[in-house]
C-alpha cells in the first residue's frame, strides 16, 4: 500500500467514538427508557436439576405494582418456540447431534442454577424483584452432574430424555489410520492431559433488553445487547416465531463489550419481546451481575488427552487428540461448532504436523450453557498444541524455540493444506519467532534466571507460536460443515449531497472501534475528511442485513464489503466525472477522491461528483441519480493470523505467587488499518488470556451444582496491576485473498497468552499444572519440585 | 435494595436515641450498602454518623496515635504523622481495597464489622490498641470475638481507637486474588511489653499467633521462625486456599514482616 495519508489506512487515528464514551454520552441499553415502560425480573431456578411439579403465581400476581406473571405454559399457549442451535454436527456414526428442546421459560424441568422459570413484570424494578420471590415453584430435586467426565460416565444423572448418557455428539476429524501409522514409526511419543478451564465472559455492560410493540404498525421493536442484531432478528422471527421478519426491528445500540457472549439469542430478550406485545407496554430487563455469572453463556471447559509422535530429531510425525467438551445444560446458539470446527481444525498449529486425528465427545451437564468466548475453540487448540510441543521439547532436551523452528511450515509452502481441512493462506512463522526472541532478549535469559535464583525466586520463559482462523467465513464452506447461516458481510456507502458520507455496516462495534477504522478506509480511498464520515451499525431498521461481529471478522469481511462498495462508488463517480469533464469514461482516473483525465489538467473532486449526482442538472443521460452503493462480500477463505508470544515469569516458591515480568507479542495480522486500535486489541486479548491462565476459574459445587464463583468476591478478573507492560510488535504477510490484505486481530491475545504463560510457569517450576495457576497450586508444585530435587 | 429511612443525627446522644431496634449505624457504607444492595440486609433505618462533630481525625500525642472512628482509610494512609509514628499502620490502611473504598471506608466501620479477612483488626490486635465507644474503653484482646462478632452492645458506637507506639512493626498482606481482602495478613509488633503477632484472613476471626510471639520474644529475627509452624486445624479452607496453605503463609508472612519491621 502507498504511503500513509492523514487519517487514512495505516494511521494511528484516535478513536472517533471515544469522545462520547469517555464523556459519559454513550447510549447503552439501560440508558434507553420508553414512555410507560414496565420492568421485568426473572424467576430463576435455585436448583441445578429439578422437576417442576407446579407453579403457584397467585401471590406474586397480587403483589404491589405487579402487572403480569408468565410461565412456560403461557409462552407455549402463544405458540412461541424454543431457542435454537444453528450449527449441525454429525457424529462418527453418521447421526446428527442431539438437540433437546431449549424452552425460553422452563417446561416441567430446570437444568441449571439460574435456569429461567417465570417472568414477573411490574411498575418498578424493585417491585418486580420482590414479587419474583413470591412465585411459588414446587421443585422436586434431582441429582445434578456438573463435570463433563462425570456426565458422560455410565450411571450419571440423565439431563435430557433426548440425549441418552448426556452425549450431544461424538465427532471426529482427520485420518485415523495415517495417524496410527505415524505413531507406530515414532521414536518418541509425548503425552499430555490438560484441562481448559471454564470462563465467565464478564463484559463490562451486562446484558439487557427493552421491547416495545406498536399496535398501529404491528411493529415489534427490540433493543438488545447483541453483537449481531440481524441474526437475532432472523432467529427470533423464523425459529422462535415472535413476529414476521419485516415486523420485527432489532436494535443493538452502544454495546459495552461482548467477547462472544452477546452473539447468542437468550431466553430473556425472547420473553421480554413477547411480553411487551402481550401486555401492550414497553418491558425492560437489565441483568444483574450475579445473573450474568449464572446465565451468560460461558466459555471453554475442555478435558483433553493429547499425544505427539516425534522422530529422533524432534520432527513431528503425528498428533492424536481426544477431547471431552462441556456444553452445559442446553445448546446455546453456536455452541456445537466451537469444540469441533472452530477447535480441531486448528490443531495443526504452525507446523508440518504429519498426520492428525482428533475426536471430540461433547455432552450436557447441569451448568450454564457454554458457547463461543473470545477465540472460541482456537485458544483451546493453541493451548493443546503449544503445551505439548513445549513438553516434547523438554522430553527430548531440545530448546523450545529450536523444536518449533524444525517443524514450522516454511514461508514458501503457502497456500498450505493441513490434515484438518484448513488451507493456510500466508505466513512467515520463523520471522515472528526471531523477532520475539530478539525483543525479549532471549540470549540474556540465563543471566536473568541466575539473578532471580540468587533472590530465592524461580524464573521461567514460555512460548506460544499460535495460529487462528479468522475472517469467518466462506459461506459455502461453512454450510458444508453444518452452519445454518452464510457468513458474508454487507456495507453501504451513502454520499449526502453536500459530500459527507454515511457508512452503513452489517458489522457491529461493541468496543472494536469500527466507527474509526471503517471511516479511515473510506477517507483513504475517497479523499473525504474523516470528520465528514459517520458509521451506522446495529439497527435492522436502517442497516442492510449483516452477520455481525465475532471471530475477528469485522475488518476482513465487513471491511472487504466496504471496499467493494467504495469500488462501486468510484465506478459510478467516474461516469459522472467524465460527463462533467467532457471526457471519455475510459480516460478518467481516480485517486483519493480526485477524478482526473490522463494527460490533462482537468479534474473534479468527489464532493463535486456527489453534488452532481444529487442535483443532476448537468448529468449523463443514461445514469441513475444519487451516489449510494451497497455491496455484499463473501470471503474466499478464512484468514490466518499467527505469531509468537513469549512470557517471562518470576515465581515466589514460598507463596506460589507468579509475577509476569516480561511479555513480548509479535503478531502477523496482515495489513493494518489503525495500529493504535490493533495494539489495544492485542493488549485486551492478552489480559483475558492471562486472566484464564492465572486468575479466572468457574467452579460449580459437584454435590449441589451451585455456582461457587458467582461474584467478583470469588471470580478473579484480571486487573491492571496483574499485568506487565506489553511489548507488542507486528510482522506483515498480507492476506492474499481479501481486498484490504487484512487478517483480523481481535482474539489473538486471548489465543496466544494462556499457553505462553503456562509454559513459562512450567519452565520455572519444572512441573506441569493446570490453569488457573493460583498461588496455592503453584506453591504445591514448587514444593513437589523441591522434594523431587532433594530425592 | 429495600426501602429504608435515612437519619442524620448531630450528636452522639441523638444517634443513640435514633438507634431503635430496626436501625443500623452507617459510616462509610462500604460493607453495609453492598449487603443491602444484595438484599442480604434490610435495616428499616440508617443512622449516618457523618454529621457528628469530633468523630474524625488523627492525633499523635506522647506515646499514642488516636484515630477517630469516622476517619477514612485514605486519610490514615496519607497521614505523615501516622507514617512517622507507626509506619506499619499507614501502610496497612493503604492496602485496604481500592481508591474508592479507601476514600469512603472508615476505621470504626471496619472494626465494628469485623470481617474475618479485614485488615484493620490485625493492626488493632497486633498493636494492642484500645477501642473507645460512647460507653467505655475496650482492649483489643477483648474486642474481637470471632466471625463478624465484637464486644459492642446494641447501641454502642465506636468513637475512636488509640494505638500505643510500638518499637517496630510491619504488616504483610497476601491477597485473596478476587476480593483482594486478606487471604492471610500478619501484623507483627515489637513493643515494650513483648512481641505481638496478629493474624487476619486465616481463621474465622483475627487471632494472635502465640507460638510465633514466643519464638520472636526470644529473638526478633526471621530465623527465629524457621521451625515454627502454625496448626492448620480450625483455619479457613475454601476455593482460594486450603487451611494448610494458609497456615504455611502465616509463618512466611510473619518472617517477612519481622524483616520489614521498623
Ligand atoms: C470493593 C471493596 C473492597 C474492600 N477491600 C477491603 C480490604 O482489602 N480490606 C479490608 O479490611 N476491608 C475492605 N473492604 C471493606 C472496607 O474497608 C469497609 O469500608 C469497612 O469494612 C467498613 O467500613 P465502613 O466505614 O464502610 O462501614 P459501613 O459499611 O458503613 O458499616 C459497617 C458496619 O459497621 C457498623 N458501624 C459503622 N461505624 C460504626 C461505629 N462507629 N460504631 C459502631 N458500629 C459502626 C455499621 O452499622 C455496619 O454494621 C472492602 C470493601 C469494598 C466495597
Amino acid at each position: 500500500m502507498s504511503e500513509t495519508r492523514e487519517n487514512g489506512i495505516g494511521a494511528a487515528v484516535r478513536r472517533k467514538e471515544d469522545n462520547r464514551f469517555l464523556t459519559g454520552e454513550g447510549r447503552y441499553l439501560d440508558d434507553i427508557n420508553l414512555h410507560n415502560q414496565a420492568y421485568a425480573c426473572f424467576v430463576r431456578s435455585p436448583h441445578a436439576h429439578a422437576r417442576i411439579n407446579g407453579i403457584d403465581k397467585s401471590e406474586a400476581e397480587s403483589a404491589e405494582g405487579v402487572i403480569a406473571v408468565f410461565t412456560g405454559e403461557d409462552l407455549a399457549a402463544d405458540g412461541i418456540g424454543g431457542l435454537i442451535c444453528g450449527w449441525g454436527i454429525t457424529s462418527k456414526n453418521g447421526e446428527p447431534h442431539k438437540a433437546p428442546p431449549h424452552p425460553a421459560l422452563a417446561q416441567g424441568k430446570v437444568r441449571y442454577v439460574g435456569d429461567h422459570v417465570a417472568i414477573v413484570i411490574a411498575e418498578t424494578p424493585e417491585q418486580a424483584k420482590s414479587a419474583a420471590d413470591l412465585v411459588d415453584v414446587d421443585y422436586e430435586e434431582l441429582p445434578p452432574v456438573v463435570n463433563i467426565a462425570d456426565a458422560l460416565a455410565p450411571g450419571a444423572p440423565q439431563i435430557h430424555d433426548e440425549a441418552p448418557g448426556n452425549e450431544c455428539y461424538d465427532w471426529e476429524i482427520g485420518d485415523k489410520a495415517a495417524t496410527d501409522e505415524a505413531f507406530a514409526k515414532a521414536s518418541h511419543v509425548t503425552r499430555l492431559e490438560i484441562v481448559n478451564n471454564r470462563l465467565v465472559p464478564n463484559p463490562m455492560e451486562p446484558r439487557a433488553a427493552l421491547a416495545d410493540y406498536d399496535p398501529g404498525t404491528d411493529m415489534l421493536t427490540l433493543y438488545t445487547t447483541s453483537q449481531n442484531p440481524h441474526v437475532a432478528r432472523l432467529i427470533l422471527s423464523a425459529f422462535v416465531g415472535l413476529a414476521p421478519e419485516h415486523k420485527l426491528r432489532v436494535i443493538a445500540p452502544d454495546v459495552g463489550g461482548g467477547f462472544g457472549s452477546k452473539i447468542f439469542v437468550y431466553a430473556e430478550e425472547t420473553v421480554v419481546a413477547w411480553a411487551a406485545r402481550k401486555i401492550r407496554r414497553p418491558v425492560k430487563w437489565t441483568c444483574e451481575r450475579t445473573e450474568a455469572f449464572l446465565c451468560d453463556a460461558h466459555g471453554r471447559d475442555h478435558v483433553t488427552t493429547a499425544e505427539l509422535a516425534l522422530d529422533d530429531e524432534g520432527h513431528f510425525l503425528g498428533l492424536r487428540v481426544s477431547t471431552k467438551a462441556n456444553l452445559g445444560a442446553y445448546l446455546s446458539t453456536f455452541s456445537t461448532a466451537v469444540p469441533t470446527y472452530l477447535y480441531a481444525t486448528l490443531l495443526n498449529g504452525q507446523y508440518k504436523m504429519g498426520a492428525i486425528y482428533a475426536e471430540v465427545q461433547a455432552g450436557f451437564t447441569n451448568t450454564a450453557p457454554v458457547d463461543a468466548y473470545r477465540g472460541a475453540g482456537r485458544p483451546e487448540a493453541t493451548y493443546v498444541v503449544e503445551r505439548i510441543v513445549e513438553r516434547a521439547a523438554r522430553d527430548l532436551n531440545i530448546p523450545p524455540e529450536e523444536i518449533r523452528k524444525r517443524n514450522f511450515i516454511p514461508p514458501d509452502a503457502f497456500p498450505y493444506e493441513t490434515p484438518v481441512i484448513m488451507t493456510y493462506d500466508s505466513g512467515n512463522y520463523q520471522l515472528a519467532m526471531d523477532k520475539a526472541n530478539e525483543l525479549i532478549d532471549r540470549a540474556g535469559f540465563p543471566a536473568r534466571r541466575a539473578e532471580s535464583e540468587a533472590r530465592g525466586k524461580l524464573r521461567g520463559l514460555g512460548y506460544a507460536a499460535y495460529i487462528e482462523a479468522c475472517g469467518i467465513a466462506p459461506s459455502a464452506a461453512v454450510g458444508s460443515l453444518g452452519a445454518g447461516v452464510g457468513l458474508w458481510e454487507s456495507a453501504q456507502v451513502r454520499f449526502n449531497p453536500t459530500g459527507s458520507v454515511t457508512i452503513h455496516t452489517g458489522s457491529h462495534s461493541h468496543g472494536q472501534g469500527h466507527e474509526t477504522t471503517f471511516a479511515q478506509i473510506v477517507s483513504d480511498r475517497l479523499g473525504i475528511p474523516i470528520e465528514n464520515i459517520d458509521v451506522i451499525h446495529g439497527d435492522t431498521g436502517t442497516v442492510p442485513f449483516g452477520m455481525g461481529t465475532y471471530g475477528s471478522r469485522s475488518l476482513a469481511v465487513g471491511g472487504s464489503a466496504l471496499m467493494k462498495a467504495v469500488d462501486k462508488i468510484v465506478e459510478k463517480g467516474k461516469k459522472i466525472a467524465a460527463h462533467l469533464m467532457e471526457a471519455a469514461v475510459e480516460d478518467v482516473e481516480h485517486n483519493n477522491g480526485v477524478f482526473s483525465v490522463a494527460g490533462t489538467d482537468k479534474q473534479v473532486t468527489m464532493a463535486e461528483v456527489a453534488f452532481a449526482a444529487y442535483v443532476p442538472h448537468n448529468y449523463p443521460e443514461d445514469l441513475e441519480p444519487g451516489l449510494d452503493e451497497t455491496a455484499f462480500y463473501d470471503p474466499l477463505n478464512f484468514t490466518f493470523p499467527a505469531g509468537t508470544h513469549i512470557a517471562e515469569v518470576e515465581v515466589d516458591p514460598q507463596t506460589g505467587k507468579v509475577d509476569i515480568v516480561n511479555w513480548v507479542a509479535v503478531d502477523d495480522f496482515g495489513n493494518i488499518i489503525n495500529p493504535m486500535i490493533v495494539e489495544g486489541q492485542v493488549h485486551g486479548g492478552i489480559a483475558q488470556g492471562i486472566g484464564q491462565a492465572l486468575l479466572e476459574n468457574t467452579v460449580y459445587d459437584a454435590e449441589t451444582g451451585q455456582l461457587l464463583t458467582a461474584s467478583y468476591m470469588d471470580y478473579t478478573m484480571p486487573r491492571a496491576d496483574d499485568l506487565p507492560s506489553f511489548n507488542v510488535e507486528t510482522t506483515n504477510t498480507p492476506c492474499p485473498h481479501n481486498p484490504l490484505g487484512v487478517k483480523g486481530c481481535g482474539e489473538a491475545g486471548a489465543i496466544a497468552a494462556p499457553a505462553a504463560l503456562m509454559n513459562a510457569i512450567t519452565d520455572a517450576l519444572g512441573v506441569e499444572i493446570d490453569m488457573p495457576a493460583t498461588p496455592e497450586k503453584v506453591w504445591r508444585a514448587a514444593q513437589s519440585a523441591q522434594a523431587r530435587a532433594a530425592e | 435494595m429495600y426501602e429504608f429511612e435515612y437519619r442524620k443525627p448531630a450528636s452522639l446522644d441523638q444517634a443513640v436515641a435514633m438507634l431503635d431496634e430496626d436501625a443500623k449505624i452507617l459510616a462509610g457504607g462500604q460493607s453495609l450498602l453492598p449487603t443491602m444492595k444484595m438484599r442480604l440486609a434490610s435495616p428499616g433505618a440508617l443512622v449516618d454518623l457523618a454529621a457528628i462533630p469530633g468523630l474524625s481525625g488523627i492525633t499523635v500525642a506522647g506515646n499514642t496515635v488516636e484515630i477517630g472512628a469516622m476517619t477514612r482509610h485514605a486519610e490514615v494512609a496519607a497521614s505523615k504523622e501516622v507514617a512517622e509514628a507507626i509506619p506499619a499502620l499507614a501502610d496497612l490502611a493503604g492496602k485496604i481495597g481500592d481508591r474508592q473504598v479507601r476514600n469512603r471506608g472508615t476505621i470504626g466501620g471496619s472494626l465494628a464489622n469485623n470481617d474475618p479477612a479485614a485488615d484493620y483488626p490485625a493492626a488493632v490486635l497486633g498493636l494492642g490498641a484500645t477501642v473507645h465507644t460512647n460507653k467505655r474503653a475496650i482492649a483489643a484482646d477483648d474486642f474481637f470475638q470471632g466471625l463478624f462478632e465484637t464486644a459492642l452492645g446494641e447501641d454502642e458506637i465506636i468513637t475512636k481507637v488509640s494505638f500505643p507506639l510500638p518499637e517496630a512493626a510491619a504488616y504483610e498482606k497476601f491477597v485473596q486474588p478476587a476480593s483482594r481482602f486478606a487471604l492471610v495478613g500478619v501484623f507483627v509488633a515489637r513493643t515494650g511489653s513483648g512481641v505481638r503477632v496478629a493474624v487476619t484472613g486465616a481463621g474465622p476471626g483475627v487471632f494472635r499467633a502465640t507460638a510465633l510471639e514466643t519464638a520472636l520474644g526470644g529473638s526478633f529475627t526471621p530465623a527465629a521462625l524457621d521451625n515454627v509452624e502454625i496448626a492448620a486445624d480450625g483455619l479457613n479452607n475454601d476455593l482460594h486456599g486450603s487451611a494448610e496453605y494458609r497456615a504455611h503463609l502465616v509463618t512466611v508472612l510473619a518472617k517477612r514482616a519481622v524483616a520489614a519491621a521498623r
